[in-house]
């Protein structure tokens, strides 16, 4: 019965899409293009139209390799088990797909909309903005496609950090919903007022919130969402003793961990280098090697750091360190000196691996791949070291070792704004989200794993000889249905099972069933 | 002296090892297996074509006791991995002649 909703369910929604898509096709039709759809006014014969060609190639490459990022987030998802590696496959993917489009159809416009950067981005407030939906009328132009493209692989970035916190056990249709306002509300508001000429970058302390390449924009306000997520979903099963205790899950493929560590680190120089959005503008060589000296000390530390506390030299670690030194260096690499980009990674290793005890062990949230800690932490340090250690040499930010604390205080409430910002909303839905359609999957799918459930398949199938095709007469869907109901229900008791210490083992065990103990 | 060899469910195991490991057991062999009885595989999609796993994976446990144990042992295993759906396992006893140590050359009930 569930089976057939669902399916009247789908061909509902897959009618609305079809006729939303309709729309615009007729909505596009009619208008008229008044940009520069071929380059022909923009380029000229001449040193100012060489200039822009190298431009649009330099914005163009770091697009690319922010594209590539995704393969790394992809990878990341050897942290998790086996069982559920295709859901976050799915996550990943279609937060690159799925989040484009939303933020073509009107997260740009939102996000850029008055803020004149390019052509046809003209309306917009200090609060919102409104111009250049769909790519169409005067913003059919070239610059501001190229400028669309660039902020489109950053929109979908910022959904995917999510993923890996609420992995392993989110259900999918809550998941897309999520994504689709995240990629289209509130990554684009958010990102109006710092890069869109909204009311944080006119603050008029210091320059104004200064967020190079989105320590706030992507990763604090994607580290937060992910946060209340994993806070909201509750922990996977088996992750907490009744105690409070925390206990390792260990993933399926370190391999994957460690390459999609670099290649996450090789696509962050399009993020952050990519950022100056123009070849003319020399300091992107400083941007790309403030990049990695950041990362390259937040590894180092945590080298040095598990090695003291644990005697082992702890891989996982190491590659989050990387990842902390690059979150953390993302806004600040532009206004830094290569010393200040190695002290700030060294300290982001540290405060990453603090961010992970203080949301383990104290706060009780799971988040499997450490999305809160690497993220959400480096994201609001990033964006603090800005005030501390920018040396003026550079778009006239000045901080704390030049004497002024004004860029700072700007800084403190450009974070505080993200923090509060990504907090409301990610409580607002998925709580909301928790009470219509239930966000978390059934125990059973939980304990089987999401791929098998929700994808049909597992993400390394059996080998062939272990399968065979499906007989019509094979099939009886019905005994299919009550086998799987009594599974669901003998699973769910299992859930209500009670953990009991045991001292013969110095662990936690799993005991009777409640309701057996009552009688 | 008998061994115990059963058949259960993966999802199930972390249970029963649990229980077992309470009661208190001499030594433990696991083995991941696939195999089927009465439940006729699961079926799964590759790129919209359905198809069959016919031969599902199970764990199986072999436990080798003392004739008196076998009772609570099995029991334990039964109580622990019954969900009612088909596909639960099942529990295979046999005699076991002789059991050796090697580490100490030790042969009979000494040795399990």
């Amino acid at each position: 019965m569930k089976c057939v909703f669902n399916k009247i369910n789908n061909v509902k929604i897959s009618t609305w899409l079809l006729l939303i898509t309709l729309g615009i096709f007729a909505l596009n039709a009619v208008v008229v293009h008044a940009g520069d759809p071929n380059g022909s006014t923009t380029y000229s014969d001449s040193i100012g139209g060489l200039k822009y060609s190298v431009n649009f190639i330099w914005t163009l490459l770091g697009a690319f390799l922010v594209f590539i990022m995704q393969a790394g987030f992809a990878f990341l998802g050897g942290f998790l088990r086996q069982k559920n590696m295709l859901g976050y496959m799915a996550h990943c993917f279609i937060d690159s797909t799925l989040g484009a489009i939303v933020f073509y159809l009107f997260g740009f416009a939102l996000m850029f909309g008055g803020s004149k950067l390019t052509p046809g981005l003209d309306f917009g407030n200090s609060l919102i903005g409104w111009d250049g939906f769909f790519l169409s009328g005067r913003s059919y132009d070239v610059q501001t496609i190229m400028f669309w493209l660039f902020q489109m692989v950053f929109a979908t970035k910022a959904v995917s950090i999510i993923a890996g916190a609420v992995a392993e056990r989110m259900k999918f249709v809550p998941y897309i919903i999520y994504s689709c306002l995240m990629c289209g509300l509130i990554y684009p508001i958010y990102g109006h007022w710092v890069w869109g000429g909204g009311w944080l970058s006119t603050l008029p302390f210091g320059a104004g919130v200064k967020d190079f390449a989105g320590c706030a924009c992507v990763h604090t306000i994607g580290g937060i969402m992910a946060f209340v997520g994993a806070w909201v979903l509750g922990p996977r099963k088996g992750k907490y003793n009744p105690d409070g205790t925390p206990n390792a899950i260990p993933g399926h493929n370190l391999v994957y961990v460690v390459i999609g560590t670099l290649i996450l680190a090789f696509g962050w120089f399009g993020f952050n280098a990519g950022s100056t959005l123009a070849a003319t503008d020399l300091r992107m060589s400083v941007v790309a090697s403030n990049t990695f000296i950041a990362a390259a000390a937040g590894a180092s530390i945590m080298l040095f750091l598990t090695w003291a506390m644990t005697g082992y030299i702890d891989v996982l670690f190491i590659c989050n360190g990387a990842l902390a030194g690059l979150v953390a260096i993302t806004a600040p690499c532009a206004y830094v000196a290569p010393w200040a980009a190695a002290v700030i990674g060294l300290l982001s290793g540290l405060i990453m691996r603090g961010a992970v005890w203080l949301v383990e062990v104290k706060m009780k949230v799971d988040d499997p791949l450490g999305a809160v800690a690497v993220h959400a932490a480096n994201g609001i340090w990033g964006m603090l070291a800005i005030g501390i250690f920018a040396d003026g040499t550079y778009g006239g930010v000045s901080g704390l070792i030049t004497g002024t604390g004004w860029q700072l205080l700007a800084q403190a409430i450009g974070t505080g704004v993200a923090i509060g910002w990504a907090f409301a909303w990610g409580a607002a839905i998925f709580f909301i989200l928790k009470y219509t359609m239930g966000i978390r999957v059934s125990d059973l799918v939980e304990s089987e794993g999401v791929d098998i459930h929700i994808h049909g398949s597992p993400c390394y199938p059996v080998e062939e000889r272990y399968i065979g095709n499906v007989g019509e007469a094979m099939i009886d869907l019905n005994q299919e249905r009550e086998q799987l109901s009594l599974l669901e229900e003998a699973m769910s008791k299992d859930a209500g099972r009670e953990k009991i210490y045991s001292d013969k083992l110095g662990r936690w065990v799993y005991a009777r069933l409640k309701t057996e103990k009552k009688r | 002296m008998k061994k115990i060899e059963a058949i259960i469910r993966p999802e199930k195991f972390n249970i029963v090892r649990d229980a077992l490991t309470e009661l208190g057991y001499p030594g433990m062999t696991v083995t991941e297996v696939k195999g089927h009885g009465s439940q006729k595989g699961i079926s799964e999609v590759w790129r919209g074509r359905r198809y069959r796993v016919d031969l599902l994976s199970k764990i199986k446990i072999e436990i080798t006791v003392k004739d008196a144990d076998v009772e609570k042992i099995v029991n334990t295993i039964v109580n622990e991995s019954q969900t009612g759906s088909i596909g639960d396992g099942k529990i295979f006893i046999f005699n076991v002649e002789n059991v050796y140590r090697i580490r100490t050359k030790e042969s009979g009930e000494a040795a399990i």
